[in-house]
């Protein structure tokens, strides 16, 4: 019988308990997270703003999933150290925990860069967690201006989860577009458009520079009055744990494709991690949820004994916002092909005979055909993209090809 | 397991697994009641035109990447069926994002709905399957279990 740690609560963390149970069912797994909830899908706290769903449905995995898998939880706790030659993780409260085998799940946390007068505006908040969400929530009026500083996915998710229920909404960014993390700039240009003509106002290659308890003097000279304010400038992975222990880290923990760290014994996953990107070729934090998943399951898998190794991660986003879709994966690198029509955008991107990367707006219908051919690096010999361009299609692939996909156990 | 295949040199393009998956899928009793003058929302698809035509509706695979995928924890495998719970879909689509077989599309109300192979509702076996005129969608047995 072994003894398994795992330090967070998020996808990652519930990645692992299941990858741990698919080989082995009776050891006992530990569960420890400073958060004191049941595990919910991080992703989903917009929606529950927009109240697209609500605390019950959001909930990741059933009620009884902690007691189903034999996993003991203990929540609001924080681990401080890992003892990596005796085997243990410390909490906060002094107690000490075996381990056999550890993963790290950690996560992220906001960055916040140093801005001043920051410490003088009372009603700020972050956009991360189920406990940010529940207490901007409280402090949302009808008559809330609000100043969200960060146009990326979480400052973008967030201004469309309380649209309705604020008066006005503002986003600054020091980048010259939105999603500049995804997009490029004439895709931006597009989703920038339509989230202005769905009432969001940008204040693009522009930031805050001071703060009064209700103004924001930017850097272009501007002055934004606002009741509330919302941190959405960037994350860190939450990578301590493992560096203080001399474990090797770069902007994430470092993993390989067994996700062990450099210290033997001790797994990670998730956004806390840097693993391998193979549409770069190059280690990278890919702070998504399919991945910390993945990545998650392998790690519980080779925990217990068994062997998984998670390859193939990409960059990959499925996004919408008032009503308007978007889909981007891989690398944007290559010759690019566009096809423009009156529901969208699409880019791909070609390099030595495999697809790189794409970015499609608007019509999203089958794309993932498209992104398992980057997943899986597969030649265009035979692959005809022309196809894809109306839509993404199984008519893409050879008759051949599809009776071979098609015609068995997959 | 037995799951839903499709020989496309058979398929003659005629649409009608659409059609009774969206009736077998629409809990009421009246075929015409259920879907004349209506967009119908199918969980197969005929992909194709002129003389290739076939049907694509979920693989039931067996380590499905949708699973692992969905944000909300909405999809689940059931006795070797992928299931999701409609209730708690935000309708992110990232499960479309990722299925390399193009088998997922969304409900009317832009929620994912998903091919359940008929085992629950009115039909109890895949409609799409009893209904094709030309045998061209099977359900049958192949390759290896889990």
């Amino acid at each position: 019988m072994k003894n398994y740690v795992i330090i967070g609560n998020g996808t990652a963390a519930i990645g692992t308990i299941e990858g741990i149970r698919s080989v082995d069912k009776d050891s006992k797994i530990t569960l420890i997270s400073e958060e004191n909830h049941h595990v919910y899908g991080r992703p989903l706290i917009s929606y529950y703003l927009e109240g697209k769903t609500d605390l019950t449905r959001m909930k990741y995995r059933p009620d009884d999933f902690y007691d189903k898998n034999f996993c003991e939880t203990v929540f609001g706790e924080k681990v401080v150290s890992i003892d990596a030659n005796a085997k243990t993780v410390t909490l906060k409260s002094g107690k000490a925990l075996p381990y056999d085998a550890l993963c790290v799940a950690t996560g992220s946390r906001p960055f916040v860069p140093p801005m001043e007068g920051l410490d003088k505006v009372e009603k700020k908040f972050g956009f991360m967690t189920l406990d940010d969400a529940l207490s901007l929530e409280k402090a949302l009026t009808k008559d809330s201006r609000v100043l969200i500083v960060g146009a990326g996915l979480i400052g973008l998710k967030c201004a469309e989860g309380i649209k309705d229920r604020v008066k006005s909404i503002t986003v600054c960014d020091l980048a010259d577009r939105v999603l500049s993390s995804i997009l490029d700039n004439d895709c931006a240009a597009i989703v920038q458009k339509h989230l202005e003509a769905n009432g969001i106002s940008f204040l693009l290659k522009d930031t805050a520079a001071s703060f009064t308890e209700n103004e924001a003097y930017m850097k272009s000279g501007k002055t934004v009055t606002f009741d509330i304010l919302i941190l959405a400038v960037g994350v860190r992975a939450n990578t301590e744990l493992v560096k203080d222990i001399g474990g090797s880290v770069n902007r994430g923990i470092i993993v390989n494709e067994k996700l062990e760290t450099s210290i033997p014994g001790i797994y990670a996953a998730g956004d806390c991690t840097e693993g391998y990107d193979s549409s770069i070729g190059a280690g990278r934090v890919l702070a998504i949820l399919p991945n910390a998943y993945m990545q998650g399951h392998a790690a519980g898998i080779n925990m217990a004994g068994g062997s998984k190794e998670h390859a193939n991660a990409i960059p990959m986003n499925s996004i919408g916002f008032f009503g308007l879709h978007m889909m981007t994966a891989g690398a944007y690198e290559g010759e690019m092909t566009e096809e423009i029509s009156e529901n969208g955008i699409k880019r791909f991107f070609v390099k030595d005979n495999v697809l790189k990367g794409f970015i499609i707006i608007g019509e999203t219908d089958r794309v993932g055909i498209l992104t398992s051919l980057i997943r899986d690096k597969v030649p265009l010999d035979d692959v005809d993209l022309n196809v894809a361009k109306t839509a993404a299609s199984n008519m893409i692939f050879s008759q051949e090809a599809r009776r071979k996909k098609f015609g068995g156990v997959v | 397991m037995k799951r839903v295949y499709v020989n496309e040199e058979w398929c003659l393009g005629c649409h009608l697994c659409e059609y009774n998956c969206a009736f077998a899928n629409s809990g009421l009793k009246d075929m015409s009641f259920a879907l004349k003058d209506k967009k119908i929302y199918p969980r197969i698809h005929v992909e194709g035109a002129d003389k290739i035509t076939f049907a694509v509706s979920c693989r039931h695979c067996e380590d499905p990447i949708c699973i692992k995928s969905c944000i909300a924890g909405a999809i689940s495998k059931q006795n070797g069926v992928v299931k999701i719970d409609r209730s708690k879909c935000v309708g992110c689509l990232t499960c479309v994002l990722v299925c390399p077989y193009g088998a997922l599309m969304p409900g009317e109300d832009g929620i994912m709905q998903k091919c359940e192979l008929c085992l629950e509702n009115s039909c109890g076996t895949p409609a799409c399957v009893t209904g094709c005129p030309n045998k061209a969608i099977v359900y049958e047995e192949r390759g290896a279990e889990e």
